[in-house]
């Protein structure tokens, strides 16, 4: 095993997104926060005065409030060197070629617009803070289905985005979900009308170019009762010698009898922490799901999790993290069961390599009188060499007597015996070390559309390379 | 090394030591195969059998010490599994490992690729999977299923035989084969692995009772006792081995060393 490879000699060869484009930017405010950088941010979005006293009670909290000491080594992040807001282009284009040219290049070479043309019902495209395209399918704005960047989603829709705007994920719930709040900008607003499913996925993508960036996009999703919406979001940065920070907030409401899922393929370079927070409130008969893949970043801290707030719902979590060298994912999901006869699935599966470390960190919770509560966590970690880690921290709170909850945990190695067996019939050991994994993650793969899962198995692939020397 | 017909054997294992976590297992073996030709290795619990399985593939905890292992007139003792099975060298093992998430369907055709050393047309693939399917008497639906994953003991050793016959090695090492099946499993593989062999496919037998040979016809019988080959012949050593049981060879031989 090559465990004695740096960060540095691995990255460039693995991390084929690192490239970065000469600075264009409209505006970049300065580094650092303050009560009059979160006014003139909301000053030039031109917002409503509700926003701006939001984002200041926010700030107010944010500064208020410690550093969490538990999960990943936070100690390196210094607020007053971060540029928390830098536009890049004027305005939020409906049509690809409208796009800056410079801008365009880059999601060009991602392959974003020919995404959208094959497979995509609508694309948002998100470069540093600000929204640069957004476009959905005719057909489904002719059923109502909205979908826009969410500071256009404010402006144009205030009525809606006030109503749910801090109801999921409240400004004080956690210091970095205060933060997006005083300082947020971009994300996607979705909003999809009684009965429509939107059968195709709709996909973001969001990118940080600016060193020392901070990206604080906000993503909300409606789904009114007996809909059904699939959101995929993926992102990359380029590599840096500064950290960059990625703090998102994602509030989702899931009403009677809908269903949302909501996918992730997180492949932020690794000098990018990435801090998110994303929550559903599912309501009666209602489903979410969350398929979160991170293989990306510094150190993330992530933990989707779905309320289930009426009876029938039924919440699942997917999580795969894949920690390198130099990375640690603190990866996880929570399941509040607040109605009887609700019920839930945590599958978590963690690849740890070359000294990398994944944590799986997970809650459920059951509150009394809910009764008949179904709830299955099932861990299971994968370790490539000796030098990585991996560890394990269920939180189970359960106030109710009558209910299912199950709970397994497993860690292996690539076994010695799996790479013999596979050798045995020809096949050489970094090519049986890759089938080993591919096959470990196959059960989140097949979750995924076609297109995410050859690109999700390309990226284990890539991250696989130099594992076994 | 030349045998009556005077060509080189395919397979020439020479006073084989090897040692399994320190402890010395094989204490010199000796063993030589004709291409073609199918050997039974018969042996108590203890005798050093699977040891000399692994340790002709290359498994990594088994050290060789000393001696030499002949395969076309190469030393393969240096040489890694992968190289080992693409030379044309094959184990069906007694305890198949499972490999989750991973189909049967991809791992074969990963496994005949890489034997072949080169790629295997999708269609050209499914016919090779279909007719030894067909041969083996497996059910379609075994493809798709991850390898060696919540199979019966049935399914792994007819999983083994499929693989053989897709990859239609030289030589294959077939390690207690028999183990663990019924009377009807343990004649379709055996029918199976008789239809496989030929001219180009020798085997080596490895087994604890003889009726597996009562289907698989050996060329040679051999008895591996205490680490060493202590008595070869025909097929008639087989049956005296059914008649007189092992114990007939501690006496002979010594006594039965600890099991390993």
């Amino acid at each position: 095993m090559a465990a004695a490879e740096t960060v540095a000699q691995i990255v460039p060869e693995t991390y084929k997104w690192g490239f970065h484009d000469d600075e264009e930017a409209v505006f970049k405010s300065k580094k650092g926060l303050s009560r009059a950088g979160v006014a003139e941010i909301s000053g030039m979005k031109g917002e409503p005065s509700w926003m701006r006293e939001f984002r200041l009670k926010a700030l107010d909290h944010f500064l208020a409030r410690p550093m969490p000491t538990w999960g990943g080594d936070l100690s390196q992040i210094d607020f007053d060197e971060i540029y928390y807001y830098v536009k890049a282009a004027d305005r939020n284009a409906g049509n690809w070629d409208d796009v800056p040219p410079y801008i365009k290049r880059t999601f060009d070479k991602l392959g974003i617009p020919e995404a959208e043309r094959k497979f995509l019902a609508g694309v948002g495209a998100q470069y540093d803070s600000e929204v640069v395209y957004h476009n959905i399918h005719e057909d489904l704005k002719k059923q109502g289905v909205i979908f826009l960047g969410m500071d256009q989603g404010l402006a144009e829709y205030p009525d809606i985005v006030r109503e749910y705007f801090g109801t999921v994920v409240p400004l004080n719930d956690n210091k970095f979900a205060a933060l997006n709040s005083a300082v947020w900008s971009g994300g996607s607003f979705i909003y999809v009308p009684e009965g429509v499913h939107v059968e195709i996925p709709l996909q973001a993508y969001f990118r940080i170019n600016t060193e020392s960036m901070g990206q604080f996009e906000r993503t909300m999703i409606i789904a009114e009762p007996g809909s059904y919406v699939h959101y995929v979001e993926g992102c990359t940065a380029p590599i840096y010698s500064r950290d960059s920070l990625h703090s998102a907030v994602v509030e989702i409401i899931v009403k009677e009898g809908a269903r949302v899922r909501y996918t992730t393929i997180q492949n932020w370079s690794n000098n990018v922490y990435n801090l998110v927070t994303k929550r559903m409130r599912v309501e009666a008969n209602g489903v979410g799901e969350w398929i979160d893949g991170n293989l990306g970043s510094k150190l993330t801290m992530k933990y989707p999790s779905v309320y289930l707030m009426g009876p029938g719902a039924h919440g699942e979590i997917l999580s795969l993290a894949f920690a390198g060298p130099g990375q640690h994912q603190d990866a996880g999901g929570k399941m509040i069961h607040a109605a009887p006869n609700t019920t839930s699935t945590i599958i978590s599966k963690s690849i740890s390599k070359g000294g990398g470390r994944t944590s799986y960190r997970g809650q459920v919770k059951v509150y009394p009188g809910c009764r008949n509560v179904k709830s299955t966590v099932r861990c299971d970690a994968l370790l490539l060499d000796e030098d990585s880690r991996s560890d394990t921290y269920p939180y189970m709170d359960i106030e109710e007597e009558r209910v299912t909850i199950g709970h397994e945990a497993t860690v292996s190695k690539v076994g010695e015996e799996q790479l013999f067996y596979l050798q045995s019939r020809g096949i050489q050991e970094a090519e049986a070390a890759k089938m080993i994994v591919n096959g470990f993650v196959e059960p989140i793969v097949k979750e995924l559309p076609m297109e995410y899962a050859v690109e999700l198995n390309r990226l284990v692939e890539l991250q696989m390379e130099g594992a076994v020397g | 090394m030349t045998t009556q017909s005077g060509q080189d054997p395919l397979f020439v294992i020479e006073d084989l030591h090897v040692n399994v976590e320190g402890k010395e297992i094989l204490k010199g073996v000796d063993l030589s195969i004709n291409r073609g030709e199918v050997h039974a290795l018969m042996g108590p619990n203890g005798s050093g059998k699977s040891t000399l399985a692994n340790t002709l593939m290359g498994h990594p905890r088994y050290q060789v010490t000393a001696g030499r292992v002949f395969f076309k007139g190469e030393d393969i003792v240096r040489l890694t599994t992968d190289q080992r099975a693409r030379m044309g060298l094959f184990l069906a093992f007694q305890y198949p490992t499972s490999i989750p998430g991973v189909t049967m369907v991809n791992f074969l055709r990963a496994s005949l690729k890489a034997v072949r050393g080169s790629d295997v047309p999708v269609r050209e693939f499914r016919t090779i999977l279909k007719d030894t399917m067909d041969l083996l008497k497996v059910d379609e639906s075994f493809a798709r299923r991850y390898v060696n994953d919540g199979f019966s003991g049935g399914e792994m050793k007819r999983a083994e035989v499929l693989q053989l016959g897709i990859l239609r090695p030289e030589l294959a090492v077939m390690d207690e084969t028999d183990s663990g099946l019924d009377i009807d499993a343990l004649r379709t593989v055996a029918e199976g692995v008789t239809a496989l062999m030929g001219p180009d496919m020798g085997a080596l037998i490895i087994t604890h009772y003889q009726r597996i040979l009562n289907y698989i016809k050996p060329d040679f019988v051999h008895v591996l006792f205490g680490g060493r080959i202590v008595k070869s012949g025909g097929r008639e050593l087989a049956q005296e081995l059914e008649a007189k049981g092992y114990e007939w060879i501690a006496k002979e031989f010594g006594v039965l060393e600890g099991a390993s």
